[in-house]
């Protein structure tokens, strides 16, 4: 053990507190003034603090703070804020038609802007970032629609989706699944599949009766497909004759359609999204290129 | 030992542990029959397995006629215990490496995502609690278990408390480690961020933490030097705070004892609340009490001079100890905690910054006078350099605990930039540090097999701390500015999905920091092993001896 | 230097230095935890929300056996930023029967809070078995082994009683019903659909993973991420009651 109070370390010439620890001593150092400053400075800011903001919790509720403040209210005040300064940039496009919005180019760019905004975040999952679409999600960008691709009928495909399980106003067909609930044997759901590769000019099968092909489709899509298989809008039934597929042109994805039907499903968005947004989103889809 | 070797009969206390043991196999084996899942019912047989395998050791121990009970001092010298701490060191080195490796894995899994091969054990969300689990846990955890035990050692000149019960805590530790990291794996977890082990380990642990508590505290009863030195009181409140922690957040209620699943018995807010009171002060007392107490005596030590203030130790261990508590909520900023938890959890961060530096200056102060042993010691930089990235991320965290940062660094990758600098430059620094200082010590060695070994890690290692943090910070704080623009005519600019391609590259430069990490960590592993094996016996050094004991 | 000297009654009594420890961490603690249980803003009154479904209570645990709270929050923050791309901000009456609360700390990916309804049971399916065939930029893993392991929850009204004791008021018919409870939400046409509707109120019927055939984990996965943010009824919700 080394000596008592007065030990004091030959470099820095300050005392040590006497005590040794497998050869380890201690200064004696003052508390740096510069430390201890900064420390006295937070805790005064934390009391300063205390008062302005919500802040000790009591027996039946918590210091209030004297600014009233709330993480909650003051997002609604931003959000408000928000609202005033786009209102301000043109107009309130919840009140505007939308064939007005269309026609004003200030409103229209607005709703653009907000309609690609809300695009990104909800739309792209499934139709991709620029609309493009993928198998089962229908390409937006082009002039094929399965439910109409006027301004309105896009509005109504956004607001209430389509064969979506949360809105009674959704848009509803279901085209059957021929083969699995054996409507078709096996091989007329391969007659008919060559058949409907027929219409728009694809190869056949080898051995594929067509005059049996056209029977079937006649008695049995014809309803919805039209005669010549050109769609039906009013049904969500796609164009059959044209190069676009939603599924695949292949005889077995189109088999694999007859046979278990597909029936996708796009979620209804007034349910989700502010019927400003929702406008703002037709127009922008719209607008894709495809738009009647 | 064979040519002297007589057998003696078990004392009583290796009897009772056999007893026990006995107990836990036979109690496993019957739960592992009844297993309602594959991995728990494996778990069981791990248990089971440990058992035989203490009973066969205890008994081993009697035929080799090891002392049942050996002499406290030799000498008038103590007779140190340093079987234990031997473990616990190359555990760390071990664990370490490990860790290291599966953090490289999820990095280059964030950038490459095909990384995950579309197979459970290993995809992202299981390998990645297993990376914190390993690197803290294990690697920390085994750290921590080596220094402490060595420390209180030599700082109360006294030899470790109990025989068998430290070779418990070692080895009943490193068991819940095993437990614990194949969980993830197999998809045991409770899915509370770094408290993701399942009720029995949980269980498991409890036992172990009270043993260790009594271990480290006989010990510093019998100390020769009436105070008690600085270091210890750092782990001492780290083991019991610990303690506190890990049962107020794993309070759970479990299906049956058939069943590896448990619910916690709170929900929701207040669940929150419990978790980050919790995590954020794991993060208080695990990596920094624990790691200020090596600190506290690594650093004199291996600059030969005395602690710079034993007035500011005092004062930044209460202060230290008693804010950290109180600032979990900076973790729940602008959640759906009442605002007045977050106002506390802020303000208490903002005040946790002096103290927290008290522990920095009193670190960096003690080189005053050896300034110059740092061109020449890497191992005494090493340990410098953890002191400074200390003080750096103990600044960076009161920063973004103030609710306006926060709103924009929460759950960006500014967040595991800021974990990175205390854990790579920190933590890791610190434990390599400590653990380059021990080797040679513990196996009574002039030195380390190479210095410049030494040397070319830390500079590698360094290289790749500076690569991860900033790559970090950019992500984050870009991710975070993407997140919240907004085109002038006040509509959200990016999509979410723009924002995660912009990580891309960072996330490489991530992972390239993060190799740089790992290789130093070999360098480190290969130079402790060519240490242990081929390093220069040291004479008359006054370590510990092999003395009557043979260690293991 | 006098009052400095005090000090050493900690220094030299571990007893008095743990006891000191244990004062010195409680306090903290208490006040800011302790509160949370008594004072009646902490949660908000509002009315939907309910405990889990059996099927959405599995689907809840692969949620957490996958880690995917290592990328995900379920934590929308009142920031406008937020509010506008994910939904109104989170409450904590919408976690008050999760356990454990799933609310994240790094979004890898997006919040997920609210995205129940958001997707088809398709796209949610396509994107679990591959991200990237539905979002190429996506960085997400891939969970292909989900649609093809079946459920397997042993003991599923062992699950409710734990989360009883732990306060979520399961009733129990709910506890005796579970196991049924758990088929009939994959199948509108089985006779309990009937019964599992009346214990749980708002519930979605319907097989998730399109595999009518097979009850797979995707389809508890999915029947839990349908029901995320959807239970609340914010047309009944006074916000301003609720500033706190
Ligand atoms: C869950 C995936 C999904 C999401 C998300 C989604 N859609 Fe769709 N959408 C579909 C599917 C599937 C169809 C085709 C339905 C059918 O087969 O009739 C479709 C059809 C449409 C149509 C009709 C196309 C036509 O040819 O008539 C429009 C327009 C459309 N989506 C726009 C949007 C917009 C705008 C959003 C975002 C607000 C969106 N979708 C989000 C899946 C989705
Ligand atoms: C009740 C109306 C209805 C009937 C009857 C019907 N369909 Fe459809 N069909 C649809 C709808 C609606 C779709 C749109 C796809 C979907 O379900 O999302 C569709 C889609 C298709 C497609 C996929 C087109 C693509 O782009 O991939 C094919 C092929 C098809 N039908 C063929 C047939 C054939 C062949 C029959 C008769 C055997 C038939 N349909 C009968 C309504 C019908
Ligand atoms: C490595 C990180 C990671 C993990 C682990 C992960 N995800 Fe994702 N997740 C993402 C990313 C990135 C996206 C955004 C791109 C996309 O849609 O794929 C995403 C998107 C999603 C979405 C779409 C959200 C939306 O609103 O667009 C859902 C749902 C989802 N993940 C569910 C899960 C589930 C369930 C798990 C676990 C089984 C999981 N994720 C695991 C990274 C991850
Ligand atoms: C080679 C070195 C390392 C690499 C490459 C690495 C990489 C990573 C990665 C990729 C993540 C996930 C980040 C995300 O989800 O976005 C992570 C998380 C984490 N790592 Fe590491 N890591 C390394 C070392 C360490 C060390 C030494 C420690 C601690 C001592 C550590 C502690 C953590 C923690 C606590 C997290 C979770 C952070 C959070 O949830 O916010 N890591 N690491
Ligand atoms: C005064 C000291 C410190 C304060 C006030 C502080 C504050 C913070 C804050 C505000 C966060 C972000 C929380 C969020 O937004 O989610 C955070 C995260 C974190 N910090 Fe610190 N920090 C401090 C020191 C340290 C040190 C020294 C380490 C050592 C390794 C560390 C490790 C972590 C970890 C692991 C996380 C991530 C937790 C998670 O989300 O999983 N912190 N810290
Ligand atoms: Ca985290
Ligand atoms: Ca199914
Ligand atoms: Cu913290």
């Amino acid at each position: 053990m080394a000596g008592q109070n007065e030990d004091r370390d030959h470099i820095t010439g300050t005392a040590t507190t006497g005590h040794e620890w497998d050869g380890i001593k201690e200064l004696n150092t003052p508390l740096p003034r510069w430390w201890l400053n900064i420390f006295y400075a937070t805790i005064i800011w934390a009391f300063g603090y205390w008062v302005v903001y919500p802040s000790w919790p009591l027996i039946s509720s918590h210091l209030p703070g004297v600014t009233g403040y709330s993480s909650r209210a003051e997002v609604a005040v931003e959000l408000d804020a928000l609202k005033a300064k786009r209102t301000a940039a043109a107009a309130d496009l919840g009140k505007v038609e939308l064939a007005a919005i269309k026609a004003d180019p200030k409103l229209l760019s607005l709703a653009l802007a907000q309609g690609k905004a809300a695009f990104g975040d909800n739309c792209a999952p499934c139709h991709g970032l620029g609309g493009a679409g993928s198998k089962g999600y229908p390409n937006l960008n082009d002039d094929d629609w399965l439910w109409g691709g006027t301004l309105q009928d896009i509005h109504t495909t956004l607001q209430h989706g389509i064969r979506s399980t949360n809105d009674d106003k959704t848009r509803i067909s279901a085209m059957p699944a021929f083969g699995k609930d054996g409507i078709l044997k096996k091989e007329e759901v391969r007659l008919v599949a060559n058949y409907v590769r027929t219409l728009s000019g694809l190869s056949t099968e080898t051995g594929f009766d067509k005059a049996k092909g056209e029977k079937l489709f006649a008695e049995n899509c014809a309803a919805c497909h039209g005669d010549k298989g050109a769609g039906n809008k009013e049904l969500g039934a796609p164009n059959l004759t044209d190069a676009i597929w939603l599924y695949g042109s292949s005889i077995d994805e189109i088999v694999e359609t007859v046979t278990n039907s597909r029936a996708g499903l796009m979620p209804a968005w007034g349910a989700r999204l502010d019927p400003i947004t929702v406008k703002s989103l037709a127009i922008y889809v719209h607008s894709l290129g495809g738009g009647k | 030992m064979s040519i002297q070797a007589r057998y003696r009969s078990m004392s009583a206390n290796e009897v009772a542990w056999a007893i026990a043991a006995a107990i836990l196999t036979l109690m496993t084996i019957f739960i592992a029959s009844k297993a309602t899942d594959a991995g728990y019912a494996f778990h069981m047989y791990v248990f089971a397995l440990a058992g035989v395998g203490a009973i066969i050791t205890l008994g081993k121990r009697a035929a080799a006629n090891v002392p049942a009970h050996p002499l406290q001092e030799i000498d008038g010298k103590p007779n140190y215990h340093m079987g234990p701490v031997k473990f616990a060191t190359i555990a760390a080195v071990f664990w370490g490496v490990a860790g290291f490796l599966v953090g490289l894995i999820i990095a280059l899994q964030l950038a490459y995502p095909a990384l995950n091969f579309d197979f459970a054990y290993i995809q992202f969300g299981r390998l990645r609690p297993l990376h914190t689990s390993a690197v803290i846990f294990a690697f920390g955890g085994n750290v921590l278990l080596a220094t402490s035990f060595y420390v209180v050692q030599r700082t109360c000149h006294a030899r470790l408390a109990g025989e068998i019960t430290p070779w418990f805590v070692v080895l009943g530790y490193n068991l819940f480690i095993v437990v614990a990291g194949t969980g993830y794996l197999l998809g045991i977890t409770q899915g509370k961020e770094y408290a993701e082990p399942e009720w029995y380990a949980d269980l498991w642990l409890t036992i172990v933490w009270v043993a260790y508590l009594l271990v480290f505290l006989v010990t510093i009863w019998k100390r020769k030097e009436p105070h008690i030195y600085v270091a210890n009181w750092f782990t001492l409140a780290f083991i019991v705070t610990i303690a506190v922690l890990h049962l107020g957040n794993n309070t759970t209620i479990p299906v049956s004892i058939f069943s590896p699943k448990s619910y916690i018995v709170w929900s929701g807010v207040q669940d929150a609340m419990f978790q980050w009171w919790y995590g954020h002060n794991a993060v208080g007392f695990f990596l920094t009490a624990g790691f200020l107490a090596i600190m506290y005596y690594f650093v004199p030590k291996r600059a030969n001079r005395p602690v710079y203030s034993y007035r500011l130790s005092i004062i930044h261990f209460w202060a230290l100890i008693f804010l950290y508590i109180w600032a979990g909520p900076h973790h729940l900023h602008y959640t759906a905690l009442p605002d007045w938890a977050q106002t506390l959890g802020m303000t208490f961060s903002i005040m946790l910054w002096m103290p927290s530096w008290g522990g920095m200056i009193n670190g960096l102060m003690t080189l005053s006078g050896a300034w110059d042993k740092l061109r020449t010691d890497p191992v005494l930089r090493m340990l410098v350099v953890s002191v400074a990235f200390y003080g750096m991320s103990t600044f960076e965290g009161p920063m973004m605990s103030i609710k306006a940062v926060n709103s924009l660094s929460h759950y960006t990758d500014w967040t595991i930039g800021h974990v990175h600098s205390g854990a790579l430059g920190w933590v890791g620094f610190v434990s390599f540090g400590a653990i380059y200082c021990l080797v040679p010590w513990l196996w009574n060695k002039k030195g380390l097999w190479s210095d410049k070994l030494v040397n070319w890690h830390f500079w590698i290692a360094t290289l790749g701390i500076v690569l991860y943090i900033s790559a970090m910070w950019v992500a984050g704080i870009m991710q975070g500015l993407m997140w919240r623009a907004y085109t002038s005519l006040g509509f959200l600019e990016y999509s979410f999905i723009e924002t995660v391609d912009a990580m891309h590259p960072f996330y490489v430069i991530r992972a390239l920091g993060g190799a740089l990490f790992v290789v130093g960590s070999l360098i480190m592993a290969y130079n402790i092993t060519m240490t242990i094996l081929s390093g220069e016996a040291a004479e008359g050094v006054e370590a510990s001896k092999p003395a009557l004991v043979p260690a293991e | 230097m006098s009052l400095w000297n005090k000090h050493a009654i900690f220094e030299k009594n571990s007893i008095i230095l743990i006891i000191g420890i244990i004062v010195m961490i409680s306090i903290g603690g208490l006040v800011e935890i302790a509160p949370l249980f008594y004072l009646k803003s902490t949660i908000e009154q509002v009315k939907g929300v309910r405990p889990y479904t059996p099927l959405e209570l599995a689907g809840r645990q692969i949620y957490i056996r996958e880690g995917c709270y290592n990328c995900h929050s379920q934590m929308i923050r009142p920031l406008r930023d937020e509010v506008e791309r994910y939904g109104h901000y989170s409450l904590a009456a919408e976690s008050m029967f999760d356990k454990p609360f799933q609310w994240g700390s790094k979004r890898t990916g997006p919040d997920l809070a609210r995205v129940g309804g958001k997707y088809s049971d398709e796209w949610q399916f396509q994107h679990l078995v591959n991200p990237r065939a539905v979002v190429p930029q996506s960085i997400m893993p891939g969970y292909p082994f989900l649609a093809k392991n079946e459920l397997d929850i042993p003991d599923i009204a062992g699950h409710l009683k734990s989360n009883r004791i732990g306060g979520v008021p399961y009733t129990d018919d709910m506890i005796a019903n579970a196991e049924k409870d758990l088929k009939a939400q994959l199948n509108p046409d089985d006779p309990n659909a009937a019964g599992l509707e009346k214990r749980y109120g708002k519930v979605q019927v319907r097989d998730f993973d399109g595999n009518a055939q097979k009850i797979s984990e995707a389809d508890a996965l999915i029947a839990y991420l349908q029901v995320l943010g959807t239970m609340v009824d914010f047309k009944g919700y006074d916000a301003k009651a609720n500033y706190r």
